[in-house]
């Protein structure tokens, strides 16, 4: 497959692609160490307003900078409807999906999806059975992972529908671009995503819980500046004019959550967590969790209050879930999924397993319940030590892993030391789900910034690209 | 506004105030210790800044004797000493990351700034000459902070709890250079108003930044008891203890407003204010400058607590 690889700009010495075609001049005509100027520019920026992700305990810097690739990545007009109907359809699906499992469970009954697979998963919560939340909607915000094998050929690689970040490097980014190369910017007709936080503020007004009087205060709630992701939270709070809040900040009485202010104590209404299920109240779930508020979900049972997402949103993310998104699309909605999944093996299935294991050496082997890209065996690049150490796990045990064909992710011009050159890219557009379905146009793109690497993760030395949906 | 946000907010102030006014201390210290010294000091100025600094039981606790190495090491590096100027800067910054959204651009890029500048300072780099750039460096990030603060914020609580942190820090750092300076350089036998030692004099408005400004006011030299009186109760002094007091007074007296609501804290504050706007510094001198400063530094404390009662902890 590897000859296969879709560039996104076009093959070097071939036709560049249309979208591409004043960047590639511009590229062109600008000097390579003018784009290292701009580079360093870039992270002194970055450095200077905060905008980091901690890795605390590991040694080394405990603050920093994700890789910022300055060339830009450029979507068509047209190729970004289809992705964004695709995308509103899925999420309607996968939302439909999780108000039934907690609901009347419908799809279980038809046999569509395995009982067990949900009921037995660890991230399905029992203690939503029968529980209302506003407006049907479990996850308000959800992030879907796509990648890209041709020109009309996109493919999604999974759902995020817990507490998916990188939004604010999506909006850094192209605060970033346009201050660096407005020249640049300004010869293309870019679709804005700076109406993003405008939009998500929108959303999580929209489902206010039944009990809410007045104008709904929504709070952002974090782990706190230790969390990875906690530059994010406080950029979404500060965007939003919300109140960034940590747990101990909120108490709960007579099922009414309450913030401690300067005032004495102020009604909370919708709380935009950025904290696991596991941690949020001590009183159903970890006992020994500090990040949480005890009698949360009392407050949320008792629709004094909302969560986003909603707890136990995770069921619909699932690896092993994931598989039956399209059934989903078609049970859910009538309709035809627009966006495709990767085909992918069930290992569960004593079939699939037997055939997974017969071609280990080509396929990419996935833990159900991993992410950030740990746990997983991309056959093509592994050892046969690897490749043996992954065929004993899976005989041990199947039902925790899915297989899939390895993709040839497309490439994107990318700027590193040796100059422009491709590397592989995916894309996580972000998707708001409230009273109405909205897609701010774009999304993050994720590079892996060594050659020929697939692992686009941040955790594992990826960066990020500006993305840009031209308009019509 | 959160409570945590509120004390947040003090904090940061409270640390950079402190952190500069460390900063002062220890050129001064070092700018005496360069003098030939003619009042009975030997050695004396690095003790007396570990007592200034409020932390002579754990410095004792680590060395046996304030030498200007372990003085310096300890008040402006040492992790482990959560007052040193390191420690600060650092406690400052963090709280600045779990509060920057109640920050202005101009506040939060000066904290991160620092907190980025300052691995790159370390004991040795400051041998020598390199003790005043240091110190000078921090006093520059502090004006800034304070600056950027009164120039960029807007007036409402989140303001007024941020300058109430500085305010309430200088006024305990003012009274407490007084008190242990001023009798370090009063010799027992000495009546005041005998013979001073210039240097060592001026070495207490250098470290409230006062020097020129005491000269501006009094024409007539250094004198103990004219000193005492400009750190006192001159208002026109921005660091004299009436001048924090006014300034935390005036604080609280807008969160009063802007809330609906007075507490204990506003007594207390408008105790201190008094006694300092009606008070005679011949009184003061009656009671004995350390019974009074010690009040002072006591009520002081009281208010910071009664502040916290009512608004911090939520």
């Amino acid at each position: 497959m590897a000859e296969a690889i879709f560039d996104e700009m076009g093959k070097p010495g071939g036709e560049v692609r249309r979208a591409y075609r004043i960047l590639q001049a511009w590229l062109d005509e600008t000097p390579h160490d003018i784009l290292t100027l701009r580079r360093e520019e870039a992270e002194t920026v970055f450095r200077r307003i905060g905008i980091t992700f901690a890795v605390y305990g590991e040694g080394g810097d405990p603050e920093r900078i994700i890789p910022f690739d300055i060339v830009p990545r450029i979507l068509e007009a047209a190729e970004w409807r289809q992705i964004s109907e695709g995308l509103v359809q899925r999420v309607k699906a996968l939302n439909a999906f999780i108000a039934d499992v907690y609901g009347q469970q419908e799809i279980l009954r038809a046999g569509i999806v395995p009982r067990d697979q949900v009921i037995l998963n660890d991230t399905y919560r029992y203690q939503m059975q029968g529980v209302a939340v506003p407006q049907n909607v479990y996850t308000h915000i959800a992030g879907i992972d796509m990648v890209r094998v041709g020109p009309e050929e996109f493919y999604v690689l999974e759902d995020n529908c817990r507490t998916p970040s990188g939004v604010s490097y999506m909006l850094e980014n192209r605060e970033i671009t346009m201050r660096l190369f407005p020249d640049l910017f300004s010869r293309y007709n870019v679709a804005p995503v700076d109406h993003y936080c405008d939009e998500l503020m929108r959303t999580l007004i929209s489902v206010a819980p039944r009990n809410c009087i007045g104008e709904p205060t929504v709070v952002v709630l974090t782990p706190g500046i230790y969390n990875s992701a906690y530059y994010e939270h406080s950029f979404l709070a500060d965007q939003m004019g919300a109140e960034l809040v940590e747990g101990p900040d909120l108490y709960v009485m007579d099922d009414i959550v309450y913030m401690r202010t300067t005032r004495g104590p102020k009604r909370v209404d919708v709380i935009y967590r950025r904290v696991d299920d596991d941690f949020l109240d001590p009183l159903t779930f970890r006992a020994d969790s500090a990040l949480g508020v005890a009698g949360l979900m009392n407050a949320y049972r008792a629709g004094n209050v909302n969560l986003t997402n909603a707890v136990g949103a995770g069921i619909a993310d699932d690896k092993a879930i994931y598989t039956y998104v399209p059934d989903m699309v078609k049970f859910y909605l009538g309709e035809t999924p627009i966006l495709k999944n990767v085909p992918t093996w069930r290992c569960a299935d004593a079939e699939d397993a037997g055939y997974v294991l017969d071609r280990l050496p080509e396929l990419v082997v996935k833990e159900v319940h991993g992410s950030g890209g740990y746990g997983m065996l991309v056959g093509p690049k592994a050892t046969r030590e690897e490749i043996a150490l992954f065929r004993e796990r899976l005989k041990i045990a199947p039902e925790k892993y899915i297989a899939q064909p390895t993709l040839a992710l497309s490439t994107c011009p990318t700027f590193v030391d040796e100059g422009v050159a491709p590397r592989h890219v995916d894309l996580r557009p972000f998707i708001l789900s409230g009273r109405e379905i909205r897609v701010v146009p774009g999304g993050l793109t994720r590079v892996a910034m060594r050659e020929g690497s697939l692992v686009v993760n941040s955790s594992q030395g990826g960066g990020t690209k500006d993305t840009w949906v031209l308009k019509d | 506004m959160l409570s945590r946000t509120a004390d947040s907010l003090y904090w940061i102030a409270r640390y950079i105030e402190r952190a500069e006014n460390l900063a002062r201390t220890l050129r001064v210290t070092d700018r005496l210790s360069l003098m030939p010294s003619g009042a009975d000091t030997d050695g004396n100025e690095w003790h007396s800044t570990v007592v200034v600094s409020g932390c002579e039981q754990a410095f004792y606790e680590k060395y046996d004797e304030a030498t200007p190495e372990n003085v310096i090491s300890y008040l402006a590096f040492d992790p482990e000493n959560p007052s040193s100027i390191r420690s600060c800067i650092e406690t400052a910054r963090r709280n600045a990351r779990a509060v920057r959204t109640a920050l202005t651009t101009e506040q939060w890029e000066c904290l991160n700034a620092a907190w980025l500048a300052l691995p790159g300072w370390n004991e040795s780099r400051v041998r020598g000459s390199g003790l005043h750039r240091f110190l000078d460096w921090v006093k520059d990030c502090s004006l800034l902070f304070t600056g950027g603060t009164v120039a960029t914020m807007l007036r409402r609580d989140s303001y007024y709890f941020t300058r109430l942190g500085t305010f309430i820090e200088r006024n305990d750092n003012t009274a407490r250079i007084l008190d242990v300076k001023y009798h370090l350089l009063l010799p027992d036998h000495a009546e005041v108003g005998g013979g001073i030692d210039y240097y060592q004099w001026a070495s207490i408005l250098r470290a409230v930044s006062g020097h020129r400004s005491y000269n501006a006011i009094y024409r007539e030299g250094l004198k103990p008891w004219l000193i005492a009186e400009f750190l006192i109760m001159r208002e026109e002094m921005p660091r004299s203890l009436i001048s924090c007091a006014a300034e935390i007074r005036n604080c609280l007296d807008r969160l009063g407003e802007e809330y609906g609501q007075r507490h204990e804290c506003h007594r207390i504050a408008g105790q201190i204010h008094s006694r300092l706007r009606f008070g005679k510094v011949e009184d003061v001198f009656r009671q004995g400058l350390h019974e009074f400063l010690a009040e002072h530094i006591d009520l002081n404390d009281k208010l910071g607590l009664e502040i916290s009662r009512s608004y911090l902890l939520g």
